[in-house]
């Protein structure tokens, strides 16, 4: 399973990820439009080989600055699944759920931060329950970890661990949102070899 | 006119006065600068990963901090510095995420990083006279060749030179 070449991916596979995105975010988007009460539209998943000095540029410019909640997958799936937001959104979510004014991302507090891990949490558990249940693999999250840093410092987490296998980072992302009000991506970036599992498990040769 | 160059991620550029050189979103990887200031020469090594001798695909040399500063006084020799009056300044190497639950090797990567980079620079004699590093955010820096200085930009704090 090892043997599995980013390089060499074909159109089918390509079309697998794409679909898997496609039921994760709609999943997620569910849920995170029952939370908040209003209607988002969610992109189409893109499921990208990017160089590693690309990165930043798939949500945006290496310097802006975003709200990351990371988790870790474990189990039959490793590698990590990202909620990115820009600063609106941050606020319309926590807005939304604390019924607090508007800020500055430099301003959010405690507080502010651990809803927006929540909100992670429930979003990303919803996608790799999707995910799960498609694949009948056991795919568990870690508990969330939040940070308001440059896109590009917060893109270097998943980057570095694929840099050791090569010049290049594969993963699927999807657009929630994409008015004034809120526009967040979910970013998967399995392992390796964690794709080879999930395209296997679709009946899918790798 | 005076040009920035910019480095990506595991990249590395040489310029020269009154030329600059600089790399955004720095997190747990390291900028590693070095300058001759008599040649007014500076270099800049954008590292993702401490050491290559550990790694199967060590084809890209700006990827490690041990070849990737290996390789940068190489190629400031090449273009007229010298390496016993080169000086370094490092910056990065962040733990961008601070949670240990998430386990994640590469969440730690930033403190190997910082050590590769200290480790390399003593074997090869070259001084490392300032750094900004650790911690837990990411950094933007820029490295001018005119005077070596090196200015580190950070989200909600003030802007720094060393």
């Amino acid at each position: 399973m090892s043997e599995f070449d980013l390089n060499q991916m074909n159109d089918l596979q390509f079309d697998v990820l794409k679909e898997i995105g496609n039921i994760g975010a709609g999943n997620a988007t569910t849920a995170l439009s029952q939370m908040m009460n209003m209607k988002i539209d969610m992109g189409v998943p893109n499921v990208a080989l990017v160089p590693l000095s690309e990165i930043a540029g798939i949500i945006g410019s290496e310097e802006m600055i975003i709200v990351g909640i990371l988790l870790g997958m474990q189990d039959d799936i490793e590698g990590t699944i990202m909620f990115l937001l820009n600063e609106k959104s941050a606020n319309t979510i926590v807005k939304q759920l604390m019924g607090q004014e508007e800020k500055s991302l430099q301003e959010f507090g405690e507080m502010e931060m651990s809803a927006l891990c929540e909100i992670g949490n429930i979003i990303t558990g919803a996608y790799l329950s999707a995910l799960s249940s498609l694949t009948n693999m056991t795919i568990s999250a870690t508990v969330p970890a939040a940070t308001i840093d440059m896109a590009g410092a917060i893109l270097s987490v998943p980057a570095i661990e694929y840099s050791k296998i090569g010049d290049k980072v594969l993963f699927i992302e999807t657009q929630l949102g994409e008015d004034n009000l809120l526009d967040g991506y979910i970013v998967m970036v399995p392992e390796v070899e964690s794709y080879a599992k999930i395209l296997t498990s679709l009946g899918i040769e790798v | 006119m005076s040009n920035m160059i910019k480095v990506g991620m595991a990249d590395m550029k040489i310029c020269s006065s009154p030329d600059s050189l600089t790399t955004l979103g720095l997190g747990s990887c390291i900028g590693a600068c070095l300058y001759d200031p008599v040649a007014k020469i500076a270099g800049m090594v954008h590292f993702m990963l401490p050491d290559s001798t550990r790694i199967m695909s060590n084809q890209n040399l700006a990827k490690f901090g041990d070849t990737g500063i290996k390789e940068l006084i190489r190629l400031m020799e090449e273009a007229g510095a010298k390496k016993n009056r080169m000086v370094a300044k490092i910056a990065g190497g962040a733990k961008m995420f601070a949670v240990s639950s998430v386990n994640l090797p590469s969440l730690n990567v930033g403190s190997n990083n910082i050590e590769s980079a200290k480790k390399a620079l003593k074997d090869f004699g070259i001084k490392l006279i300032a750094e900004d590093v650790g911690l837990n955010y990411g950094r933007t820096i820029e490295f001018y060749a005119e005077d070596g200085r090196l200015i580190v930009k950070a989200v909600g704090k003030e802007l720094k030179t060393i």
